[in-house]
């Protein structure tokens, strides 16, 4: 249906994210990041630069990865979105991808880290065995002022190994059982890894 | 089993939470808030002759605007002078909105708040000011120059002037068989972490309290402030770092004017207000630094052994001083490295342009004190014809000259005192990591390629771990839960980790249960704050000092109730129990219930305690008088003086001979913080500050034109490396322990990105043959210089 | 920085959009993947007051490849003409243009004719239109009409895309036989606009001569600047050209300014060295061309 709506009026948008049916009502410049975080409240997205360069903000949009600060929300009505939230198991359990991030110390502050993610599992989706340079290739698009980067490649290299193994689509979310290398060395990852940290503010 | 996890390379217990989407930065807070946006002036200097809001009125969403006039009284003095010192005689701080005059793009005229920042900036956008443009001061010798001045009452626009001097350098360079003298340029640069600045308030009227959380890298002192500035008594405000998506340096400056105006608005609207600062305010309004130029005079022996030294040079500081002299005070102290000067006299102006304030930039002077030095050196190797790495070596401090006092006074007003450090090990190592002898082969190997390959190398040494203090607070809760907390904030530097490993080791406990909390004032009130690479140092010491004072605890009140010595107990596996025979033994958790004599047994470990319950010593009371209840403690570290870490980088670039791109392929870090309590944390902080060095010497730099106008204030422009930029990088480390804390480290912050730009400028100078002066280059710069070099060539001049 | 408000029409079909288009007249602009104008609209550069997005128009999502020609709807993204197996066989200059072309995240959303519309002067895309040939289709209400590159692109940022039209395709025209291709940039960082960059065609004779060859140069100037090298080249063996005319000749044709990233005078002589390079590769890869065709003939 075509849709036609004035500047200031509000539209219904409607889109599966994670698997979830979500919809808002907005005007139409509101951008899809901020319908993300403020309007579904999925804070897990971030904004480094609104102009479309630091890959912060990268989510998948049919399974392919954009820039969520260069859409409109009413722009992607009716289709499926997948956000940071939607990787890791039910149970917490880290996705083989944010797993990697973890062994590999591919982050620091965090804050350019769910871009990263995102763009990784839509390049390992399409690359399954990259070589280093592609991987340099792949995650260039996103820009990290904590790690120099190092870590993260060897996160992406990590996890495409991880993927290989367990046969997994990397855009999908993690399911455990299907966890053939759960168990290994530092693979602990489940909930009770997690969350040594620091009070989370209400 | 507990195993020791202090030196591990233990994974990050802060991972999957921000991993999994759930970390709270400052923005994912107050959805609900209403939202700040600045009218910010589009001059470099300009007084403002009127500001109408009419257009405005009409926004859709628009709650509030405010001018300066607007403000009350005390909302109108200027920002508080950080850290005022003797030598800084003109010291100007910004207002919180202008006062009737704007000395920079992106100093903020008016707030607008309104229901989001969509609406904040329609009506931003409809407010006109009318400005009366003056001419702009920009660059640190047209500031000098004095043409113009930034502020009417300093017309020289020297906010200050410092003279630092060892013996008598002059004299020493006079009297020297070889002198040089030349000049060398930085530019300026900034922190840009990928979170930018913001701040949000909640006023809560029936406790008239206010609650703030903020992006910053001090917010106990951000809470002083507010309370200052808003007439709170201090306990009426409560302000918390959430998590931060980087700071680098930025967020150390406080307060900003929005981290006073939000609250503030807070309470006057009675609703949640928040600023979220955005890239392209980011670029204008948050504080830059590393502009320097700097003028060497050097008078040296045959051997290449520096005699004198002699350095001016201009600070730029932008417009304001907020943070008086700390980065140009590095450059002169820190200037000196790992080198045994008995002749140094340095002299600089801090000067006043029309242009973003600076405050420290991770590195916070000393990339240009190194950039300063390490081309001095290999100035002087090129005069003599000698290797670089020997010119370095016959000027290194011997380790047996530890500790060594240079007679100097540092950036916290105590002397300059190395404490450990052994040079002449760092370089050897560094020789071996990058094969520094085996270089000529290889650049052979790339000319018959077409490559233009060189090597070079920088040195440098980093005061660390700051005073004046850092406290701790440990608590073992009756759950087991071990909390510990900090005053300090982390942005990425993995504090919960290491500061649970230094816990865990000290009290036996699984790493899980020990929870770490920083930068959250009703947690633990007092602190300094994240810089100077100092968190690890003076945080860590002092939660390992309060550990300590809970293991004391936890021991006494285990061999009471276990009636054993406490000398025979030991903390492990989360119980104190006797050594040697382990089913002797009580939980933690139950001596955290007997610390705490309650009348209730309300859980497990309560029931457990009752059977341990001793009725208290006949004649004293239960809680007696040198006791509190409670298996906690809290203590302080607090330095005699700073800890000096020490590195050494050597870099190999390429250059190709027609375009003069310039690539690093090889990248080696030599990296001595004593002791290393994570070390793929340690490492971490090395490769990103490596990042930020390369991204300092081949791309990012701060592009003013002449008019004041930044013309790169964009991700586009402003060229933050991708991973396709930056080399990898091969580490290794001297662990030469401090003798000034108990734990034996140094700070790991600052260190990678210090001698970037020296080492990689020496790298083209070796590759290209042409004399790297300045800081950054691009491709278009080193082609424009070798143009000229190959021009002035036969007649070769140093 | 968040957009100003603008008013939203996402028609479903072509006739729908051009009669949206029509309707709105100056006041409207077409949305396709925004990857340039939707940060223009983030910084308030342009504040158009209705945006025609073409998110729900299927019908300009598919690229033709005929005997002659390269057909590239609106809709078709870099991305998915970069990895167009017919397509960049039939004209391998697509790929190695789009190889330097953002990242690949921009990709994935950015259009191929967005970016000949946006006219970027460092874009690759807008250097192709001349080089290959190309014509932009444009239609409205009123009709249709083919724009070429010098009569479409008239400046920096600027293209000829009158009110109410759509540019509904780009066609490209399938190079001769024994034609090699080449794309070579300098940017400051990786994926980056260039500083300077150049494609460059060269076709042989059946002796592996040069018989025609021309270039088309980014980022140094308002518009790509094509420069017709036959003359400098014609009759050089593919495998030991003497490219020393043909960069003069360039070098003389294009008009660069100086900027924070690169000076006039190095953009010039960056040129000449990225044309040289160029020209080599193309060269070679005409010969192998020739080759497999006489292949497929023998
Ligand atoms: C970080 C970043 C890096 C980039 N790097 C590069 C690079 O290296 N090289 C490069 O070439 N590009 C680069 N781009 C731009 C990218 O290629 C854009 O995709 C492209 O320039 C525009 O395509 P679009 O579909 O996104 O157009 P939009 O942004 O949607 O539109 C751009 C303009 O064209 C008009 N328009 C678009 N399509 C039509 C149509 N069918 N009919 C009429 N008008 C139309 C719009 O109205 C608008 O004025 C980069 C972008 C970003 C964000
Ligand atoms: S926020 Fe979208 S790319 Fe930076
Ligand atoms: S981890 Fe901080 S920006 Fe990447």
């Amino acid at each position: 249906m075509s849709v036609t709506a004035g500047a200031h009026e509000r539209i219904e948008v409607e889109v599966t994210v994670n698997g979830v049916p979500r919809a808002a009502e907005v005007p139409p410049r509101r951008l899809l990041s901020d319908f993300l975080r403020h309007d579904l409240r999925l804070t897990g997205t971030h904004v480094g630069c609104e102009h479309g360069v630091c890959g912060a903000c990268t989510i998948l949009l049919d399974g392919a990865p954009i820039r969520s600060c260069l859409a409109f929300a009413v722009s992607v009505h009716g289709r499926e979105l997948t956000t940071v939230e939607g990787l890791a198991a039910d149970d917490g359990t880290l996705h083989p991808v944010q797993a990697a991030f973890q062994d590999q110390h591919g982050l620091q502050c965090g804050y350019c880290t769910p871009g990263f993610v995102m763009s990784a599992c839509g390049f390992l989706a399409e690359t399954t065995e990259p070589d280093d340079d592609e991987i340099r290739e792949g995650m260039s698009g996103n820009l990290c002022r904590c790690t120099g980067y190092a870590g993260i490649l060897a996160a992406v290299k990590q996890a495409a190994g991880d993927l290989r193994a367990s046969g997994a689509d990397p855009r999908s979310q993690h399911q455990p059982e299907d966890d053939a290398f759960a168990g290994r060395p530092g693979g602990e990852h489940g909930p009770a890894g997690g969350d040594g940290g620091g009070e989370v503010p209400s | 089993m507990t195993t020791r996890s202090v030196g591990a390379p233990v994974a990050r217990s802060e991972d999957p939470r921000l991993l999994r989407g759930e970390g709270r930065y400052l923005d994912d807070l107050g959805h609900d808030a209403f939202q700040i946006a600045m009218v910010r002036s589009p001059h470099a200097h300009a007084r403002v002759l009127d500001i109408d809001v009419s257009g405005a009125l009409e926004v859709e969403g628009l709650i509030a605007i405010h001018t300066f006039e607007d403000l009350p009284p005390r909302l109108q003095e200027p920002l508080p002078l950080l850290l005022p010192h003797p030598s800084l005689t003109a010291g100007r701080t910004q207002h919180l909105l202008a006062d009737g005059e704007v000395n920079h793009v992106g100093e903020a005229v008016v707030m607008v708040t309104a229901t989001d920042r969509y609406a904040a900036e329609d009506a931003a956008e409809r407010i006109l000011v009318e400005y009366d443009p003056l001419p702009a001061v920009v660059g640190p010798e047209r500031a000098r120059a004095a043409e113009h001045a930034v502020h009417d009452d300093v017309p020289d626009n020297v906010a200050a002037h410092l003279e630092q001097s060892i013996g008598d350098a002059p004299a020493a360079i006079g009297a020297a068989p070889n002198r040089l003298r030349f000049r060398l340029d930085i530019e300026r640069s900034a922190s840009t972490p990928m979170e930018g600045r913001g701040t949000y308030a909640r006023w809560d009227g029936d406790d008239e309290r206010v609650r703030l959380h903020t992006s910053t890298q001090a917010p106990t002192s951000v809470r002083a402030a507010v309370a200052a500035f808003l007439g709170l008594q201090l306990a009426q405000v409560e302000c918390i770092a959430p998590d931060i998506g980087g700071g680098f340096g930025v967020k150390i400056m406080h307060p900003w004017p929005e981290e006073i105006l939000v609250p503030w608005a807070a309470r006057e609207l009675g609703h949640d207000v928040k600023f979220t600062e955005d890239r392209r305010e980011h670029f204008v309004s948050a504080n830059h630094e590393r502009a320097q130029v700097h003028w060497i005079d050097v008078g040296f022996d045959d051997d290449g052994r520096v005699l004198g030294l002699d350095v001016e040079f201009i600070h730029d500081h932008g417009a304001y001083i907020p943070y008086g002299l700390i980065v140009p005070i590095i450059t002169s102290t820190q200037l000196i490295g790992p080198y045994k000067l008995e002749n140094y006299r340095v002299v600089f102006d801090s000067v006043y342009t029309n242009t973003t304030p600076v405050s420290p930039y991770r590195g916070a002077g000393r990339p240009q004190g190194c950039f300063a030095m390490e081309r001095t050196i290999d100035r002087i190797a090129a005069h003599l014809g000698k290797d670089r790495t020997e010119v370095r070596s016959v000027n290194f401090l011997q380790p047996e000259e530890m500790p060594y006092d240079f007679g100097l006074t540092f950036q916290d007003g105590r002397p300059l005192r190395y404490d450990s450090g052994d040079f002449p090990a760092s370089l050897e190592k560094l020789k071996q990591l990058v094969d520094w002898d085996g270089f000529e082969e290889r650049r052979a190997a790339a000319e018959a390629e077409g490559r233009l390959l060189g090597i070079g190398l920088a040195t440098y040494v980093e005061g660390t771990g700051v005073g004046p203090y850092e406290g701790g607070h440990v608590l073992i809760e009756p759950g087991g839960t071990v909390q510990v907390s900090t005053g300090l904030s982390t942005q990425g530097q993995g504090h919960q980790t290491v500061f649970a490993q230094i816990v865990a080791d000290e009290l036996g406990v699984d790493l899980a249960d020990v929870r770490v909390v920083t930068g959250d004032t009703r947690r633990f009130p007092y602190a300094v704050g994240t810089f100077a690479s100092r968190a690890a140092v003076m945080s860590g010491n002092a939660i390992h000092l309060a550990a300590r004072r809970v293991r004391e605890k936890a021991l006494r009140i285990a061999s009471e109730a276990l009636e054993v010595d406490a000398e025979d107990l030991e903390l492990a596996d989360g119980q104190a129990r006797v050594v040697g025979s382990p089913d002797t033994a009580i939980d933690l958790k139950v001596v955290a219930t007997l610390s705490n004599p309650l009348r209730y047994a309300f859980d497990e470990s309560a029931r457990i305690a009752t059977q341990f319950a001793n009725p208290g010593k006949e004649g004293q009371p239960p809680v007696t008088d040198d006791d509190e209840p409670g298996l906690e403690a809290t203590d302080y570290y607090s330095p005699m003086s700073s800890t000096f870490a020490n590195g050494m980088h050597a870099v190999e670039v390429s250059v190709d001979p027609d375009t003069s791109d310039i690539e690093v392929v090889r990248y080696a870090v030599v990296h001595d913080c004593g002791p290393l309590l994570n070390p793929r944390i340690v490492q971490g902080q090395v490769l990103g500050g490596v990042a930020q060095g390369v991204g300092g010497a081949l791309y990012e730099r701060m592009a003013y034109d002449e008019h004041g106008q930044l013309q790169n204030a964009s991700f586009m422009d402003f060229l933050m490396p991708y991973a396709t930029e930056v080399p990898s990088v091969d580490i290794d480390h001297l662990e030469t322990p401090s003798p000034l804390n108990p734990l034996g480290i140094k700070g790991a912050g600052e260190a990678g990105v210090i001698p970037g730009a020296a080492a990689i400028a020496a790298a083209i100078e070796d590759a290209t043959g042409v004399v790297i002066d300045a800081m950054p280059i691009s491709p278009s710069q080193l082609h424009e210089q070798r143009l000229t070099t190959a021009q002035d060539r036969p007649g070769d001049t140093t | 920085m968040k957009p100003s408000p603008f008013a939203y029409h996402a028609p479903e079909s072509v006739d729908e959009t051009l009669t949206t288009l029509s309707e709105l007249g100056e006041d409207g602009k077409v949305l396709a993947g925004g990857q340039s104008l939707i940060p223009l609209l983030n910084m308030r550069l342009a504040a158009p007051p209705a945006l025609v997005d073409l998110a729900r128009v299927p019908e300009l999502d598919t690229v033709e490849v005929t005997a002659e020609h390269v057909r590239v709807p609106a809709r078709v993204t870099h991305e998915r003409l970069r990895t167009h197996a017919e397509a960049t066989a039939a004209i391998p200059l697509l790929r190695q243009a789009l190889d330097w072309v953002a990242h690949p995240v921009i990709r994935n959303r950015g259009t191929a004719l967005g970016s000949i519309v946006h006219g970027d002067p460092a874009g690759e895309l807008p250097a192709l239109l001349g080089l290959l040939d190309g014509n932009v289709e444009l239609v409205s209400t009123q009709g249709r009409r083919e724009a070429t590159a010098d009569s479409f692109l008239l400046g920096p940022l600027e293209s000829d895309v009158r009110p109410g039209e759509l540019a509904r395709a780009v066609v490209f025209s399938r190079p001769a036989p024994r034609t090699g291709s080449a794309f070579e940039e300098l940017a400051r960082r990786h994926g980056d606009y260039a500083m300077a960059g150049v494609a460059v065609t060269v076709t042989l004779d059946p002796a592996r001569n040069v018989a025609a060859a021309r270039a088309a140069f980014i980022g140094v100037g308002g518009t790509p600047i094509g420069v017709e090298l036959t003359d400098a080249l014609s009759g050089q063996a593919f495998d030991a050209l003497e490219p020393g005319e043909a960069i003069g000749l360039a070098r003389a044709a294009i008009d660069p300014t100086d900027d924070i990233h690169a000076t006039a005078s190095y953009r010039r002589h960056l040129a000449g060295v990225l044309l040289g390079r160029a020209l080599e590769s193309a060269a070679r890869r005409a010969a192998e061309d020739a080759a497999a065709e006489e292949g497929t003939h023998t």
